[in-house]
């Protein structure tokens, strides 16, 4: 009764394809132009600012390379949490969709919003336990990616 | 009749109260709620806490402006959309009015209303109060994202109003009434598979259309007998789909009779997408725009019918599908038809 994976009757399959079809036609989509093109402007302003962030430390700051990324990832995250703190964050995610959340900002955004909205609940069972409902799943799932292709890397031959 | 009921003693509808939202309050209704509060946390320390003050003023302030005290009202029905209803009994904690909570997802005022009526036309209670409240903080961390994750809408997706509405029903002839009950339809879970949460209009749609039906059948009644019908939070897609539900099914609406909570409630320009949401986008619609209509005598005779998603976010992640309900409940206004 409750398996929902069980085949309705041809009836009922019909009615569910028919509601489908019509909601489809009846539910506007969401815009791709727009929204392709306010990711790639705003995702891209993001990455140079980021470039100009290391070239700065190398250039100004006597850094090397691998301390002028550190830098450049720093700053970004520093600001992405500034900026969700007052509440601006989220406003700059719903106008640019995935160009703000693919760099590392978005990475930041998402420990940094479940930590001010869980605090209320305590520090152990609510900051503690929330922080990375959100950034959790990627952690778990790119370390587990990462893992792998180690291996494979490990073992290829050449 | 399956669902029907007639109300032979026709329960007077006394008052109404509405408490809404910044929001709600800049929105084309602003101007007709008891109270806009512009603090998000209505001066308490979370949005749980917030939301209860707001049931409990609304329904304070319903009591208040019918002329009665807390201790006169039989028994108050209401529901929110928190885990275990916490607002409502929160909110009852504190009125220490005899309380059965409800849950009916954003149908809540609607259901309310319902049973509030039949108890009270059936002379168990002399006077009923009838409550459903939402917060949008409070929903959106329950059922979405931390509010400062800067997650995308979905163009179908609709905005959770903050706000509570209350009304107060009773057998009592020495109160006002605005309007009569006459007849109550209670809903059908119905589910035409659609999962999306972010499209709870296209999920709830069927089952709106399923109570219109079934209320017409038993009734007698076609659209065209109503001043106005009112769904709960259809929002754009919804409110859509009801009508090409009812096109098809040989009933259509009239579209200037029928309007949505959700679209009356926000202006597009308010960036709600399709619409707003929730229990209280009903209730405090309802207890203030519509009941005012009422009360003028601009429309006379409404079909309340607000709709719920009866989903949970570990069904959703199960996978399974949006069952939707719809209660509807008709209203007659004291006044004459002025024929606006």
């Amino acid at each position: 009764m409750f398996d929902k994976n069980a085949k309705p009757s041809p009836r009922r399959q019909d009615q569910l394809d028919r509601y489908k079809r019509l909601v489809e036609r009846m539910s506007p989509n969401s815009q791709m132009g727009k929204g392709l093109l306010r990711a790639y402007w705003l995702g891209g302003a993001i990455c140079a600012f980021g470039q100009f962030l290391q070239e700065a430390g190398k250039m100004w700051l006597g850094m090397n390379n691998t301390a002028a990324g550190t830098f450049c990832s720093t700053v970004l995250v520093f600001l992405t949490a500034l900026l969700t703190g007052i509440g601006v964050w989220d406003r700059i995610g719903q106008y640019a969709g995935a160009g703000a959340f693919v760099p590392i900002t978005g990475f930041a955004n998402a420990v940094v919003s479940p930590a001010i909205e869980f605090r209320r609940e305590g520090l152990v069972l609510g900051l503690g336990a929330k922080l990375f409902t959100i950034a959790g799943p990627v952690l778990v799932w790119g370390v587990s990616a990462s893992v792998i292709v180690g291996i494979i890397y490990a073992i290829w031959p050449w | 009749m399956q669902g029907t009921i007639t109300l032979k003693r026709r329960p007077r509808l006394c008052m109404g109260a509405a408490i809404a939202g910044k929001k709600e309050g800049e929105g084309p209704l602003g101007g007709g709620f008891d109270q806009v509060i512009e603090d998000d946390l209505f001066g308490e320390e979370s949005w749980e806490k917030a939301e209860c003050r707001f049931f409990y003023t609304a329904a304070d302030t319903c009591i208040r402006k019918a002329g009665l005290t807390h201790r006169q009202v039989d028994v108050m029905l209401g529901g929110d959309l928190l885990n275990q209803i916490t607002s409502a009994s929160m909110a009852a904690r504190e009125l220490k009015i005899p309380f059965l909570g409800l849950y009916g997802a954003c149908s809540t005022m609607a259901e309310s209303l319902c049973i509030g009526a039949m108890l009270v036309d059936a002379g168990h209670v002399r006077t009923a109060l009838c409550a459903a409240s939402s917060h949008f903080c409070s929903a959106e961390r329950q059922y979405r994202f931390p509010l400062e994750y800067g997650n995308q809408r979905t163009p179908t997706a609709q905005w959770t109003v903050t706000g509570c509405g209350a009304s107060l029903l009773s057998s009592d002839e020495r109160l006002p009434a605005i309007a009569r009950c006459t007849h109550v339809t209670i809903g059908r879970v119905t589910d035409l598979g659609i999962a999306d949460a972010n499209n709870m209009g296209a999920a709830m749609a069927p089952a709106a259309a399923d109570t219109l039906a079934r209320h017409f059948a038993d009734t007698g009644r076609s659209a065209g007998d109503y001043d106005l019908i009112v769904t709960g939070d259809l929002g754009q897609v919804g409110h859509d789909i009801l009508l090409e539900l009812m096109r098809q099914r040989g009933t259509p609406l009239a579209k200037d009779k029928y309007v949505d909570c959700g679209l009356l409630v926000f202006s597009p320009d308010q960036d709600v997408h399709a619409g707003g949401s929730g229990c209280g986008c009903s209730a405090i619609v309802l207890n203030s725009h519509i009941m005012e209509r009422l009360r003028k005598g601009e429309i006379h005779r409404v079909l309340f019918m607000a709709t719920g998603a009866l989903l949970s976010t570990t069904t959703s992640q199960q996978g399974e599908t949006i069952p939707g309900i719809a209660h509807a409940i008709v209203l007659e206004g004291e006044q004459p038809c002025s024929g606006a």
